[in-house]
């Protein structure tokens, strides 16, 4: 899976590596989904005129 | 959990810059712009900005906001009613507003570095800052680039499509691009190259949800500038977030690794 000599964290095993990897980027997902698409009004005004700077869809 | 520790770690640096910068770049660049489109928005009879634009976006898109101010007697809907309680809250306009702006744009900056530096991993990890500038154009082709051909960065009191259907078609865009350019990218297969291209391509002959009438009071000059500004601010965004990855990524690992190391 990964070939590079250097990694984050490179004493993991693969598979707990992906599952790390997968936890990190989901995280990251739920992020952005909460600030940039939840439809609650006080985090859309919150975060309105980001939305609108980040092209996402509004209003 | 080490290994996630160090990716919420890289990300948190690096998302902190790049969100710092990018609202400062913000706050010269789009605000203002959308604080212009406000004012047509607030002349048009009516706020729109919460959900219950999804009602109202219709009756909204359909009517020209002159004759929205002048029909306000008789309002179309329970919504249009009583605007003020579906408002909800929202920061006061100035320094309040600047720093919710601010917040936001750190918290998805360390949100999409999560997404940038783990996805990078998996491929081998973003060894420097050079390799970070490719991985951020990356980001920038997916999230703003591909996206932004079918659904343009809007300003407030633009008519568009009903919400959710466009946050939809947003996502899918960006998942299928990111697939695409992972398979050109990382798979040295001919078909799987053509197939990366098919997924870039597929969303934008699906098409967006796109408005019944684009009849607008914003004048078009300000809308292209919007889009110029919102391409342009994001493009740095993007580029800086892989930079500092592939810096912090460098000293965390002691040495950077080559090139060749990452790239197929």
């Amino acid at each position: 899976m990964n070939t590079a000599s250097v990694s984050l964290g490179a004493s993991v095993s693969s598979q707990s590596r992906i599952i790390q990897l997968a936890l990190a980027a989901l995280l990251g997902i739920f992020v952005v989904g909460f600030v940039g698409f939840s439809h609650i009004d006080a985090v859309h005004n919150a975060a309105h005129d980001y939305r609108h700077s980040m092209g996402f869809p509004c209003h | 959990m080490n290994l996630f520790r160090n990716v919420v770690f890289i990300a948190a640096i690096a998302g902190l810059v790049a969100g710092i910068l990018l609202a400062c770049m913000q706050a010269y660049a789009t605000v203002p712009l959308i604080l212009k489109a406000e004012v047509y928005e607030k002349a048009g009879g009516g706020h729109h900005h919460d959900h219950s634009a999804v009602t109202n976006n219709n009756a909204m898109s359909s009517a020209a906001p002159a004759d929205n101010a002048m029909s306000s007697a008789a309002p179309a809907s329970t919504e249009a009613a009583a605007p003020a309680e579906d408002e909800g809250w929202a920061p006061a306009d100035g320094f309040e507003r600047f720093a919710f702006n601010v917040a936001a744009n750190i918290v998805t900056g360390v949100g999409f570095a999560l997404i940038l530096v783990a996805v990078s991993e998996v491929a081998g990890g973003i060894g420097n800052w050079r390799q970070g500038i490719f991985w951020g154009l990356a980001g920038f082709a997916v999230f703003t680039l591909a996206p932004g051909l079918g659904l343009p960065p809007e300003l407030p009191a633009m008519p568009a499509a009903e919400l959710l259907p466009r946050q939809i078609w947003w996502v899918s865009t960006v998942a299928a691009t990111a697939i695409g350019l992972g398979l050109i990218a990382f798979r040295k297969s001919l078909p799987l190259a053509i197939l990366g291209v098919a997924l870039i391509v597929a969303p934008h002959i699906v098409g967006a949800p796109q408005p019944e009438s684009f009849e607008t009071a914003i004048p078009e000059g300000l809308h292209h500038q919007f889009v110029v500004a919102v391409t342009l601010t994001d493009l740095v965004f993007w580029l800086v977030l892989g930079a500092v990855v592939g810096v912090v990524r460098g000293r965390f690992t002691g040495t950077a690794t080559s090139l060749r190391g990452s790239f197929a």
